[in-house]
């Protein structure tokens, strides 16, 4: 591995740092993961690759909604702000910058940051890595103008910039709803949204939004085509059937410069692979995924889980997780306290009643496939 | 630098000092601190680097440094993720073919 400079980089010039408890990740799962075990007492350390905490929040200017006290009513961005303030106030370390690259021998991990390899030692791990977003297989997909529609929210939100005038967008699950209607509010055009099966994905709410803004949701189509010499002029869509097989004939040309990809995420875990946690492949979840039980743990028991990571969901599932999780890992560590206890028993109860509504049966035949031990 | 927004009903961009870089030896003009990807999207190019076999034109897909499709040569090295490499004045991106052979 090699710095900004070109220069070789080797553990052997950097000192091992040692601490109780480390997160990987800095988006609401482990923020909230940090904030617990450190609030329990532990020495508590977080590491994210990027300059500002926050993960997906930091890009999401709409009003969260849902669950009772999760912060209903609030923007993502300013969560992100009220978690980060809390962990300044609490005051232990993170890591910014700093991209976790692999778990070694000894429980000993690498992080590189800026032009530095440091290795890092810790009782316990909070992996919170959260999820990448899919790609989608179609004639020309690798154009430049066919983008992650979470990569044109960053862009767009965090960055101000749009990296076009007028887009589709395929998928319609919340990302797939949200985005467009963010893509209005920046003044670019939204041509249509569209969904292969026969309903669309996201919350009614959302689609209704969307639907009133004037953007169609085209049902049982897919994409065929990206067109353009060198960046995407159009995309070139089809009917399917019963078994989402193309239907001749029904092709037609939307033009735009930018093709969205919101077809859903998958976990980031490769660093679980590494640790020798057992990863499974559970389509209801996100594709592959780490086992876990119910106080988050991997197979391997210093070793926990929460966010996207451990089931593609939402965040506020994803701070209660972080609960669970930070709780847990300061009890393997420092055995059984009470306030830990409540704090997960309550955690626990919460993610019961947010998996009880009818949208989430799907999270939760997923999870009952999940059975480590 | 048009291709930045100006107004947000709900955001407010705080930009860091306008500076000069270099594509392609074009002098372009740019926000320090933002991705260099954010940059050249803002002046119109997204075109970052051409694929090793067939030459096809690339540009971003993720944007946060997770799928290594916007490498690009900055200042003489290759492989630089620039959806994640911020600005600085002065910097000279190139379009990468291929791997590159560039340290
Ligand atoms: C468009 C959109 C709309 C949404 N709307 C809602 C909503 O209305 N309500 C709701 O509850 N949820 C919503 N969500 C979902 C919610 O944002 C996610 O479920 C939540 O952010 C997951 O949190 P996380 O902490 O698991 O992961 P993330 O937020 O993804 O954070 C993970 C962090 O870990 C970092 N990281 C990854 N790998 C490494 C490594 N190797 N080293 C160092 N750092 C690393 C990442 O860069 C990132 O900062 C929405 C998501 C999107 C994209
Ligand atoms: S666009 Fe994915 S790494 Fe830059």
């Amino acid at each position: 591995m090699t710095n900004d400079k070109g220069q070789v980089l080797n553990f052997a010039t950097s000192k091992l740092q040692t601490l109780d408890i480390c997160v990987i990740g800095g988006g609401p799962a482990g923020l909230e993961a940090g904030i617990i075990a450190r609030r329990l007492g532990a020495k508590v350390m977080i590491i994210d690759d990027n300059p500002v905490l926050g993960g997906q929040l930091i890009k999401q200017t709409h009003k969260f909604f849902g669950s009772k006290a999760h912060y209903c009513g609030v923007r993502g961005v300013d969560i992100a702000g009220i978690l980060s303030k809390e962990i300044k106030d609490l005051g232990f370390d993170v890591l910014h910058n700093a991209t976790v690259v692999g778990y070694y021998d000894d429980d000993i991990i690498g992080v590189l940051q800026h032009d530095k390899l440091l290795s890092v030692k810790a009782r316990a791990y909070i992996f919170a890595t959260g999820a990448s977003e899919n790609m989608l297989a179609f004639d020309n997909a690798d154009l430049p103008g066919v983008y992650g529609a979470g990569a044109v929210q960053t862009m767009m939100n965090v960055y101000g910039v749009v990296p076009g005038k007028r887009a589709v967008v395929i998928g319609s699950g919340n990302i797939g709803l949200i985005v467009p209607y963010q893509l209005l509010q920046a003044g670019v055009e939204v041509a249509a949204i569209i969904e292969i099966m026969d309903k669309v994905g996201g919350y009614y709410v959302h689609a209704a939004k969307i639907k009133r803004a004037g953007v169609p949701i085209i049902l049982k189509h897919t994409i065929i085509q990206a067109q353009g010499r060198d960046c995407v002029a159009a995309a070139l869509i089809s009917k399917v059937d019963g078994e989402y097989e193309c239907l001749p004939g029904t092709e037609k040309t939307i033009e735009c410069d930018m093709i969205l990809i919101a077809i859903g995420l998958s976990p980031l875990c490769e660093l679980l692979y590494q640790a020798g946690c057992r990863i499974d492949y559970i389509p209801e979840l996100g594709g592959h995924m780490p086992l876990h039980n119910e106080d988050m743990m991997t197979t391997q028991k210093n070793i926990f889980v929460c966010g996207d990571l451990a089931c593609i969901e939402e965040a506020s599932t994803a701070i209660l997780e972080g609960k669970i999780a930070g709780a847990k890992a300061h009890e393997v560590l420092y055995g059984e306290t009470k306030q830990g206890k409540e704090i997960a028993q309550q955690a626990k109860r919460e993610l019961s009643i947010i998996r009880s509504s009818p949208f989430e049966q799907r999270i939760v035949s997923g999870l009952s496939r999940l059975k480590p031990h | 630098m048009d291709g930045y927004l100006k107004e947000h009903p709900i955001l407010e961009f705080k930009r860091g000092k306008k500076v000069k870089f270099f594509f392609e030896n074009r002098e372009i003009e740019g926000y320090e601190g933002l991705p260099v990807a954010a940059a050249l999207h803002a002046a119109g190019i997204k075109v970052l680097s051409f694929s090793e076999r067939y030459n096809r034109p690339r540009g971003f897909f993720c944007a946060v440094g997770k799928c290594s499709s916007c490498l690009m040569e900055v200042d003489g090295r290759s492989n630089v993720m620039v959806c994640v490499e911020l600005l600085k004045s002065g910097m000279k991106v190139r379009r990468q073919k291929g791997k590159s052979q560039k340290q």
